[in-house]
């Protein structure tokens, strides 16, 4: 599924300066995987997430990324999502005046346009968008408001889980998706997002939390640092670090790497 | 495709994808280059008009004359040449005016056609059964070329043609009424209307009458060097009802080219006006700010009668300079004024547009609805009014003005002046300036819409609550248009 390779990425700075975020990182996920990420503020986490979906000002200056062979840093972000690469913001965007009917629509049109098949009409977005909404157990009301505009903390993060479905991705990638909600709201967008596991689409979950792997219960746990992955373990690695706190668990592993 | 075709095509795709840019070949009869007063008689004469209206026009020239040029608008341009336009041009073949739209050439059939405006009747009707019909009046330069469904309009006693045939048909109509909201004197750009004004649509909705479909007037200004001066004068008698829409578009020509407009709008006693504008004229060029349309127009309409209406919604997205200002008098008691508009402006446009709603009579109303989206280098500023005279007792005014920046080379303004005179009203302004963010930006784009289409959708989200005003058959081609402007307005 997806293949990083000796990542190394700049972030441009206010004042114009290129500072390195991602120091030479390796991660390999296969289908039907769900991978952690986790490590303190500061580590490139959501750098990360920005480079593997494309966003402008956040330039990769070494190694490879591939989605299924295909070398997503030559795509723009529309394309790599055409390919199947999902972000589920940490704060999702507000668009005032846009209703979310209208964006889904547009969203998902652009990808079936992108993917050469054909555009769905109001009739079939409509099916759509209340199927998924029904499997979600998500109101009819959110759709007749505008993109995330007065949305609760749990809505817009109810909001992604909902796009994620409506576009089916190969690869998703929710970044820090448990912040700012309620131990209620976390379960309900688990369980979003554990129904739409399956054995052909993988997730990359960033937290700083192992409270929401246990409801997202990944196959392999990273730990991050300085812009590198620095250990991979089961999920027990994700309990080991939420008993120590990252500063001596970081201090232990570069003790034992020293011995 | 030949070497030089597929420059052309480029430049146009380049130049911010104008499509209606094309020029129609066609044999023209212009009268002499430059204003005079024969230049005048000569319109007079070939539109063999009454000594009345002669009159008139060469009282307007000459007070044109005198007159300064409007000078508080936030636009910078070289002064306008007068004597270096033409002030009448119009095709040869509508020398003697066709009897039945078969024998107009079909050349100006296929400018029209072209532009997505079928003049036909039953071409027309023909697959849009679930659509009423637009009835159209066709300007072409200083001409009408024709007006569809005069017959069926007929039935319910309304007239509507164009404004040089009622001069001879109805010159009760036209003597009592034109020049009653926007006398000569008003400014410069009015008063040379006034004095060269070509052709336009006259409507009149008789009492009590709903009028059955939607009116429309489609300005066309197709020769080089050539002024349009249109000018168009709606009647609402009392109780009646009308929605009027008229769109416009220019060729590519590298000059800057002159329009300046006449619109009169006058709601009796429980009549009600709903006038739509979509103006597309030629922007300029995208990249150097040459050529375009000067577009100073006066549009005013009077609520004359008690609980009469009249609501001005406007698309503005071409000319190189807008300086417009539909307005209402509320003169009647309860009658109602509304203003909803969309600007966009790109590449080195100048746009300076807003309203003027004065209010006069008792519990008179008004609302103003403004968005202003500003892209490339150009400048966009709302500039509007509201004023109360002391006998409008309860009078209440709601303006909103919303700016949207895109891109950090472009200007927003907004210039309300408030003057009330009586301390019974009501007046409420809010306003804000955005910009488009990285942020939604990239949101759109993560969920596979391109940025352009992003673009689109942000602004036509940001200007709904004025699209949403316009007719049915308006709004899917405003949305487009909204699109279409904003073009290469993001690197």
């Amino acid at each position: 599924m997806i293949n990083i390779n000796n990542l190394h990425a700049c972030v441009e700075t206010a004042d114009g300066e290129a500072k390195e975020i991602i120091k030479g990182l390796n991660l390999e996920i296969k289908s039907g995987e769900v991978h952690a990420i986790m490590g303190p503020n500061g580590v490139g986490k959501s750098t990360l997430s920005y480079v593997l979906s494309g966003r402008d000002g956040y330039n990769v200056t070494d190694g490879s990324v591939e989605l299924d062979g295909v070398d997503l840093l030559k795509l723009n972000p529309e394309e790599r999502a055409a390919l199947g690469v999902f972000l589920a913001f940490q704060y999702p965007v507000e668009i005032p005046g846009v209703n979310m009917n209208v964006f889904l629509k547009a969203a998902v049109n652009a990808l079936r346009k992108q993917r050469g098949e054909n555009e769905l009409d109001a009739l079939g977005m409509l099916k759509l968008i209340k199927g998924k909404s029904k499997e979600l157990g998500i109101s009819d009301d959110m759709m007749r408001r505008t993109v995330n505009v007065g949305f609760s903390g749990g809505e817009k993060k109810r909001n992604e889980i909902l796009q994620m479905a409506m576009l089916e991705p190969k690869f998703c990638i929710l970044d820090e998706t448990d912040s700012g909600l309620d131990i209620d709201a976390i379960k309900v967008v688990a369980d979003g997002v554990n129904k739409l596991r399956s054995p052909d689409r993988s997730f990359l979950v960033i937290t700083h939390y192992q409270r929401l792997l246990d409801y997202i219960k990944p196959d392999i746990v990273h730990v991050m640092a300085d812009g590198k992955i620095v250990k991979t373990g089961g999920p027990e690695l994700a309990l080991e670090l939420e008993e120590k706190g990252y500063a001596e668990f970081l201090k232990a592993e570069e003790q034992e790497k020293a011995a | 495709m030949a070497a030089t075709e597929k420059t052309i095509a480029q430049v146009e795709k380049l130049s911010g994808g104008y499509d209606a840019g094309f020029y129609t070949e066609i044999e023209s009869e212009k009268a002499p280059k430059g204003l005079n007063e024969d230049i005048i008689r000569f319109i007079s004469a070939k539109k063999k008009e009454p000594e009345w209206m002669l009159e008139r026009r060469l009282k307007a020239y000459y007070h044109w004359l005198k007159m300064p040029e409007p000078d508080w608008a936030k636009v910078k341009f070289t002064p306008i040449d007068y004597q270096d336009a033409y002030y009448y041009a119009a095709p040869k073949s509508m020398e003697n005016a066709p009897d039945t739209i078969d024998d107009v050439d079909p050349k100006l059939l296929d400018t029209y056609e072209k532009l997505g405006i079928p003049l036909r009747e039953q071409e027309m009707l023909s697959g849009v059964k679930n659509r009423s019909a637009v009835a159209v009046d066709a300007v072409f330069d200083s001409i009408s070329v024709a007006t569809t469904f005069k017959k069926e309009l007929k039935k319910y006693g309304i007239i509507f043609s164009s404004l040089s045939e009622a001069i001879q048909n109805h010159p009760e109509l036209v003597k009592k009424y034109m020049g009653s909201v926007v006398p000569y004197s008003d400014n410069k750009h009015a008063c040379l209307n006034s004095a060269v004004f070509t052709d336009g649509s006259f409507v009149y909705v008789p009492e009590g009458v709903r009028c059955p479909m939607e009116l429309s007037t489609y300005f066309r200004i197709n020769e080089m060097n050539t002024g349009q001066f249109e000018r168009t004068l709606i009647i609402a008698d009392k109780g009646s009802y009308v929605s009027y829409l008229e769109g416009c578009t220019a060729p590519m020509h590298d000059e800057r080219q002159l329009h300046a407009a006449i619109v009169e709008v006058i709601a009796h006693e429980d009549a009600e006006v709903k006038y739509s504008t979509v103006q597309n004229w030629y922007p300029g060029d995208f990249n150097t700010g040459a050529g375009g349309i000067y577009n100073f127009v006066t549009k005013r309409g009077l609520c004359e009668g008690r609980n009469s209406k009249i609501s001005w919604t406007q698309v503005e997205t071409g000319s190189a300079i807008t300086w417009k200002y539909p307005s209402c008098i509320l003169k009647g008691d309860n009658s109602q004024g509304e203003f909803y508009s969309v600007a966009i402006t790109n590449g080195y446009q100048q746009a300076d547009t807003g309203t003027k709603m004065i209010h006069i009579g008792k519990n008179t109303k008004s609302r103003i609805i403004s968005k202003g989206i500003s892209a490339g280098h150009s400048d966009n500023t709302y500039r509007g009014v509201v004023k109360v005279m002391p006998g409008a007792e309860n009078a209440r005014n709601f303006t909103v003005c919303d700016s949207l920046l895109i891109g950090n080379d472009c200007g927003a303004h907004t210039v309300p002046y408030v003057e009330s005179r009586n301390n019974t009203a009501t007046l409420g302004h809010e306003a804000t300036t955005s910009k488009i963010s990285e942020d939604q930006l990239f949101y759109c784009m993560q969920r596979g819409i391109s940025k352009e289409e992003a673009i689109a959708l942000i602004v036509n989200g940001f200007a709904k609550e004025v699209l949403q005003h316009l007719p049915m058959e308006f709004a899917v081609e405003a949305q487009k248009l909204v699109a279409i402007s904003l073009e290469g307005s993001i690197g």
